[in-house]
């Protein structure tokens, strides 16, 4: 069977987790490509970052974060549905994360921990000293702990509020492990915001930083060009180019920016189904 | 003596002010009377020159004389021996340069209106549900894998399936039919029409596997190990931009995210449909060609107030079809000729506000033929714009070759094929717009149906593979 649920669970309020047949995308994947999916006829194409995979079941797994019609939508699937189109993997692989470097530090805020999770997996496979930072904004929402305790050396957790972990960002806990010791690459992956404060300090410090970006996508084969991003003055298309970038040559305010363009349809979008929800019907 | 000849029968078309409100189709196709009317003006030369200008030589004076009988069925069906979409060309095709192009009534008065006719006899055959399925030819055992459910992917299939071999189409996106589906938009071509064929080429017995990218989920090396022969129909799907300052700023798209947005993802219907996409006041529309008068006439009907193509020639040299123009400008689409853009600029928030551009001057004709525009110094203004499309050409998607040992392409992307649509890798075809650069949907075609037939040879072992020193390459553009 493709595209069908297998497993599904909630990982943290409003954040799925799930587990989907896709036997062509599981054999040929590597960390830090992604899947575009689809729910329906009329629905729209997201992209979603693949947090893990199985060759041999033939199923790869997706961590997706409730903010819009589509994400909402998505968590009312249970194991047996289906989904109508998910077509991947797409993206160039992390190559960063087979090599050794030394000393890599990850650090991951909100459901960024989810694509984070195979990138810091492979860094230690391939025999780096790995210092993972985790971050949310509460307890609640700290999620792959476990998971990512057990690929990392040392694993610190930040929360906004203090409730999990030490309070603050995790650029407060980067900058702490920056000062201690001799890194020789980070990685970061989370919101925009986040990932731009990280570059911000790792240039300080003049330390190599990847990031993952997830702009707006339609096509993710480098069709559309909904994508582009500026990356050391260069219009580059996160879908084929990337996701991965060098995070001290990304344009993030322009990122942020364009990330908005839709906002008030997407806003429109969820409002109705909402509605529709609540009328039991159209 | 000849007699006078009677006109050219006018193609019926929706009102202007109704079909800008609308992604309703313009043309509305000839009645049964006008086509057999104008079928009575064909000259039915034993000679046709129309046949010589059409790339896949439709049959056209025999088919013609069958509209005459009022035989619409059979007509559809003698087209449809060397064209499988004859619905989907009568409406595409730039038939001004091809059979109507030669056809020998065009030279004292208008040509037949062959493409107004295919179209006809189409229309008839499927509103009549008399579409009929060739007999399903003896198997001979042999797979094919087809890259790319475009015009050039579903013709190599349809030919290919009728000589008996097991085809496999893979198609990236959710919904097979390439640029018919997130090209063309519904007004030019409904997409209806589109799936009525797919469905056709279906009954044929090709299998069609959408979802499927290739280079990602399966690769070339995966596919000759699996299939007997291997035809990649790609098509050219990655858009030019300009690079010029501020191009990403918000409001600005390529015009393959804008259409891919309103055709494939029906964004024009949301919020029914989920995908959303955004039309300021003033759109400009960067390029001239048949895809720029597609955004600018979807642009309106979207609600833009203003809608403006800038170009840097005249409307002499712009490339769309007349036919495009005429309807782009009919619709109220502003011509601003002899200019482009030199920069963007817009607001704290990213979103385009204005775009200064510069003037041109025609020179002396260029290796295309075209007189080179010359910018003339000193002559920049700018104007206020909303949205911006960016329209100005396709390159061929690299994917599905990344990587592939001993396959070569040229230095613009396109893969190097012979007269036949042989790689340079065995077993490999190649064709349409991937092999020539972003052309025609019947030149496609004819490009798949060439290779269909040389891969029927190699398949039954009438042709080798061209040995490396007698391998020629062939009819592609340089870029």
């Amino acid at each position: 069977m493709y595209n069908r649920i297998v497993e599904k669970k909630e990982l943290a309020p409003n954040i799925d987790w799930f587990k989907v047949e896709a036997p062509p995308i599981a054999r040929h994947c590597q960390p830090g490509q992604f899947v575009i999916i689809l729910l329906h006829e009329k629905g729209e194409r997201i992209p979603l970052t693949i947090a893990d995979f199985d060759r041999e079941e033939g199923t790869i797994t997706m961590i997706s974060q409730r903010v819009g019609k589509t994400t909402h939508m998505l968590s009312t699937l249970k194991p047996g549905d289906s989904l109508y189109s998910i077509v991947g993997p797409l993206g160039r692989p992390a190559h960063h994360t087979n090599e050794k470097h030394g000393t890599v530090v990850c650090v991951g805020g909100g459901v960024g921990v989810a694509p984070l999770y195979p990138q810091a997996r492979a860094l230690k496979e391939a025999g780096n000293h790995v210092i993972s930072i985790i971050g949310a904004r509460t307890a609640d929402l700290v999620i792959m702990e476990e998971e990512m305790r057990a690929v990392s050396d040392e694993l610190y957790i930040t929360t906004d509020d203090g409730t999990r972990g030490e309070k603050g960002f995790v650029t407060n806990a980067l900058e702490k492990v920056l000062r201690d010791k001799k890194v020789d690459l980070v990685v970061a992956i989370g919101p925009v915001v986040m990932m731009k404060f990280v570059c911000t300090l790792t240039k300080e410090f003049g330390v190599k930083t990847y990031v993952s970006l997830n702009p707006i996508m339609v096509d993710g084969t480098g069709m559309c060009g909904a994508c582009r991003v500026t990356v050391g003055g260069q219009t580059r298309f996160a879908c084929v180019d990337g996701p991965d970038f060098d995070g001290h040559q990304v344009d993030f305010d322009e990122l942020m920016e364009r990330q908005k363009f839709y906002v008030k349809e997407e806003k429109l979008a969820m409002d109705l189904y909402e509605k529709t929800l609540k009328g039991g019907g159209a | 003596m000849a007699k006078e000849r009677p006109p050219r029968q006018k193609m019926p078309e929706r009102p202007v002010e109704e079909r800008i409100k609308t992604f309703e189709e313009v043309a509305l196709g000839y009645t049964e009377e006008q086509a057999v009317l104008e079928a009575q003006r064909c000259l039915q030369c034993p000679r046709p020159m129309c046949v010589e200008g059409c790339p896949v030589r439709v049959p056209i004076p025999q088919f013609i004389a069958l509209v005459r009988e009022k035989k619409f069925i059979e007509a559809a069906r003698k087209i449809k021996e060397a064209n499988v979409f004859p619905a989907i060309c009568g409406r595409v095709c730039p038939q001004e340069n091809q059979c109507e192009g030669s056809c020998v009534l065009g030279k004292r008065y208008e040509p037949v209106a062959i493409g107004r006719l295919e179209r006809f006899v189409a229309d008839y055959e499927r509103a009549q549900n008399a579409v009929e399925i060739p007999p399903t030819p003896e198997p001979t055992g042999k797979k094919v894998a087809i890259v790319g459910s475009g015009p050039s992917g579903l013709a190599c299939a349809g030919e290919l399936a009728k000589k008996g071999h097991k085809v496999t189409v893979y198609e990236a996106f959710h919904k097979p039919g390439g640029v018919l589906v997130y090209g063309i938009p519904e007004f030019r071509l409904p997409k209806s029409i589109v799936e009525a064929e797919v469905e056709y080429v279906k009954k044929l017995g090709v299998e069609i596997l959408t979802d499927h990218i290739i280079g990602k989920t399966i690769t070339i090396p995966e596919l000759r190990e699996e299939y007997d022969a291997v035809y990649l129909a790609t098509g050219a799907g990655l858009p030019k931009f300009l690079g010029i300052p501020g191009e990403n700023l918000k409001g600005v798209y390529s015009a393959n995210e804008f259409l891919t947005r309103a055709n494939l993802m029906k964004a024009y219907r949301f919020p029914e449909y989920d995908t959303p996409i955004k039309v300021g006041r003033r759109v400009a529309v960067i390029g001239a060609g048949n895809v720029a008068m597609d955004a600018a006439r979807t642009a309106l009907r979207l609600g833009a107030e203003e809608v403006t193509i800038v170009y840097r020639r005249t409307e002499h040299e712009c490339p769309a079809r007349k036919e495009e123009l005429e309807h782009a400008k009919e619709e109220g689409v502003k011509m601003l000729m002899l200019t482009s853009p030199i920069r963007l600029m817009g607001d704290d928030f990213y979103n385009v506000e204005w775009m200064e551009c510069i003037q041109y001057k025609l020179g002396e004709p260029d290796e295309s033929g075209r007189r080179r525009p010359i910018p003339l110094e000193g002559s920049e203004f700018s104007i206020r714009v909303d949205t911006v499309i960016i329209a100005i050409g396709q390159t061929p998607n690299p994917t599905v070759q990344e990587g592939v040992e001993g396959l070569e392409t040229h230095s613009w992307g396109g893969i190097v094929v012979d007269e036949d649509g042989k790689t340079t890798l065995e077993g490999v075809w190649a064709g349409g717009d991937v092999a020539t650069g972003a052309a025609t949907v019947i030149r496609a075609m004819g490009a798949g149906k060439k290779a269909a037939e040389d891969i029927d040879r190699y398949l039954r072992g009438e042709t080798k593979w061209p040995e490396k020193e007698h391998w020629e390459p062939y009819g592609c553009k340089t870029h």
